[in-house]
């Protein structure tokens, strides 16, 4: 991790668009249904991607392909490759603990852990590291900042996670995930459960967040896409119809399936 | 529908509800009055052997029917540390178990184990107790209890726990049967408790890269662990209370012996063996008050579960 970058983000003005994430030939299949075919695309880094498509097109499939969380469930296997920094994600050799600790995750659900706000930030960094008590302080408020969190919750700290409201509740999430300093955040509708103001404050903390993480965002909500995003997967019945700069493929999409989606006469 | 027919049925169905709260009502209240009668009756039954010896039933480890001396502190004992011993057992195989079924096993073998579990909590306690008889104390004897006297017995502080002649029958022998006993409770509650637990927060768990065991042990135990002290409870009543197996296997002697291997009784072992022998007022008032004792112990059992609940709310900072 850059840790200079976190320290100040002015550094970074220009971005260069570098590849963190290459997906080469990714077939996913739910034991004999095969939910992703063919896929081949980028994830830049530093830099918001969104898959968007209907329910059930597979985009979710392919977000939890990144940190295999499919490999939870015994049916399910994908072939291909997948790469991150060159190494191949889907190999064998792979660990898993360090693969996650790598890419975060943050769900449709806010999905708090039974224990105190301090605590959820603090039990995925005591996977990895062994904090004093005062770095750990330090880190837990870091994070909490980072997730626009912090004044809300500074003086609750030893309340229970639970305690919060819905849209406190995700950045909680969001915040525990960016505690371990991963370098990929993974975000599967991290709004669906979520008030308008509520989701407003996360499409504005994801603007924030891709100074220093790579975000791959799913979504149901075009507008979303179109707002939080730099690129735009458009997927559809496990196929990648279309793929590009977010600008691109709303204004001026390439595909006709992809226009009828984005326009509502279908989906 | 005419004006005169729809207050005659609401008329009827005011009467009805009426009927139907009252009679919730007196289930509910009648529950406290049972609760109340046994208390009472035990408290009456017992209070020749109250007058008697006062508090120092509790302390004293005589029972001798001849004399009519009588004193509790063996069954209560027994009674403790067979329950305690279950439980050091059965906690952690339970835990094991319920892990293994719901999040590890392969799903062809769920059902099967599943079933398997809670056949083993419908076995008559008294086919334990024969079992422990005839089968387990024999192996035990032969097998375990010499081992236990050459190693552990010699070990300084915990030594003297281990050692002793190797009979087979006697405290330790009736606190691994209990364990048996209470496992499936516990691991069926605890498997129940776990399985509800939403997907999406095991996922959070391990998409932060915990393993299996992190998942289960920081995140699913603590999300479930109302559930789990519930299903301990139910084990440990259960444990507390078992009469016919633990009086084929602890040996029924009023003998206070610092080994776990030497004989011991309980106190529903002690109330099984000698109420059809009890002669005279003090001796039958001795016993019913050993089974006030076992009521007391339950009822204090109980409240501590409630109370550490109450503080592992507080420390993770939930208003209970």
């Amino acid at each position: 991790m850059n840790a200079e970058n976190i320290a100040n983000p002015q550094i970074i003005t220009q971005k260069t668009i570098v590849p963190k994430i290459i997906v080469r030939d990714l077939n996913f299949y739910y034991g004999d249904f095969c939910a992703l075919k063919d896929i081949n695309l980028s994830i830049a880094e530093k830099m918001v991607t969104a898959f968007i498509g209907p329910s059930g097109c597979g985009k979710s499939t392919l977000l939890r392909t990144f940190n295999r969380m499919y490999q939870l469930y015994p049916k399910q296997k994908a072939t291909g490759e997948i790469l991150m920094d060159g190494a191949n994600i889907l190999d064998k050799a792979q660990d898993l603990n360090m693969l996650r600790a790598k890419i975060g995750m943050v769900f449709q659900k806010p999905t708090p852990f039974p224990m105190s706000i301090y605590d959820n930030i603090a039990f995925g960094v005591k996977l990895y590291e062994s904090l004093s008590k005062n770095d750990m302080d330090e880190r837990v408020e870091w994070a909490l900042r980072k997730a626009a969190l912090w004044t809300e919750a500074k003086d609750k700290l030893k309340q229970s996670g639970t305690s919060l409201s819905g849209g406190q509740q995700q950045r909680l999430c969001i915040a525990r995930a960016i505690a371990v300093k991963p370098q990929v955040l993974l975000l599967d509708e991290p709004t669906s459960a979520l008030d308008p103001i509520s989701t407003a404050h996360i499409e504005k903390l994801i603007d924030e967040l891709k100074e220093d993480f790579t975000i791959v965002i799913v979504t149901h909500n075009m507008q979303q896409a179109a707002r939080v995003s730099d690129y735009t997967a458009y997927m559809y019945l496990g196929d990648l119809i279309e793929f590009g700069d977010t600008s691109m493929v709303f204004t001026n999409p390439k595909r006709k399936e992809t226009e009828d989606y984005i326009t509502g006469r279908f989906g | 529908m005419p004006t005169f027919l729809r207050e005659a049925s609401l008329k009827r169905h005011t009467v009805l509800d009426l009927l139907f709260r009252n009679l919730t009502r007196v289930s509910a209240f009648g529950v406290l009055a049972l609760l109340m009668a046994i208390l009472a009756s035990l408290v009456v039954g017992s209070m020749p052997a109250i007058r008697a010896f006062g508090f120092g039933f509790l302390t004293s480890s005589d029972w001798d029917p001849v004399s009519e001396q009588f004193g509790a502190l063996i069954p209560i004992v027994g009674t403790l540390v067979t329950s305690a011993i279950a439980l050091t057992i059965a906690i952690p195989v339970s835990f094991g178990i319920a892990l293994f079924l719901t999040e590890l096993s392969p799903r062809v073998l769920r059902r099967p184990l599943g079933i398997a579990i809670e056949l083993l909590a419908g076995i008559p306690s008294i086919i334990y107790g024969m079992w422990g008889l005839f089968v387990f104390a024999p192996l035990f004897a032969d097998h375990v209890e010499p081992w236990l006297n050459d190693h552990i017995g010699t070990m300084p502080y915990i030594g003297p726990f281990f050692s002793g002649p190797p009979m087979g029958i006697g405290v330790l022998t009736a606190g691994i049967i209990l364990a048996i006993m209470v496992i499936p409770f516990i691991a069926s509650v605890m498997r129940d408790v776990f399985e509800v637990v939403p997907t999406l927060l095991k996922e959070s768990a391990y998409g932060l890269g915990a393993t299996t065991w992190e998942v289960m042990w920081r995140v699913v135990l603590p999300y479930t662990r109302i559930g789990v002290v519930g299903g301990i409870m139910l084990g440990l009543g259960r444990a507390l209370g078992e009469t016919m197996a633990i009086t084929f296997v602890i040996g029924n002697s009023h003998e206070l012996s610092k080994s776990l291997l030497m004989p011991g009784n309980s106190i529903a072992s002690a109330l099984a063996n000698e109420f059809t022998e009890a002669y005279g007022e003090l001796y039958t008032a001795a016993l019913i008050e050993l089974g006030l004792i076992l009521f007391f112990i339950t009822f204090v059992v109980l409240s501590l579960a409630r109370y550490m609940l109450f503080k592992l709310g507080k420390r993770e900072g939930q208003a209970t």
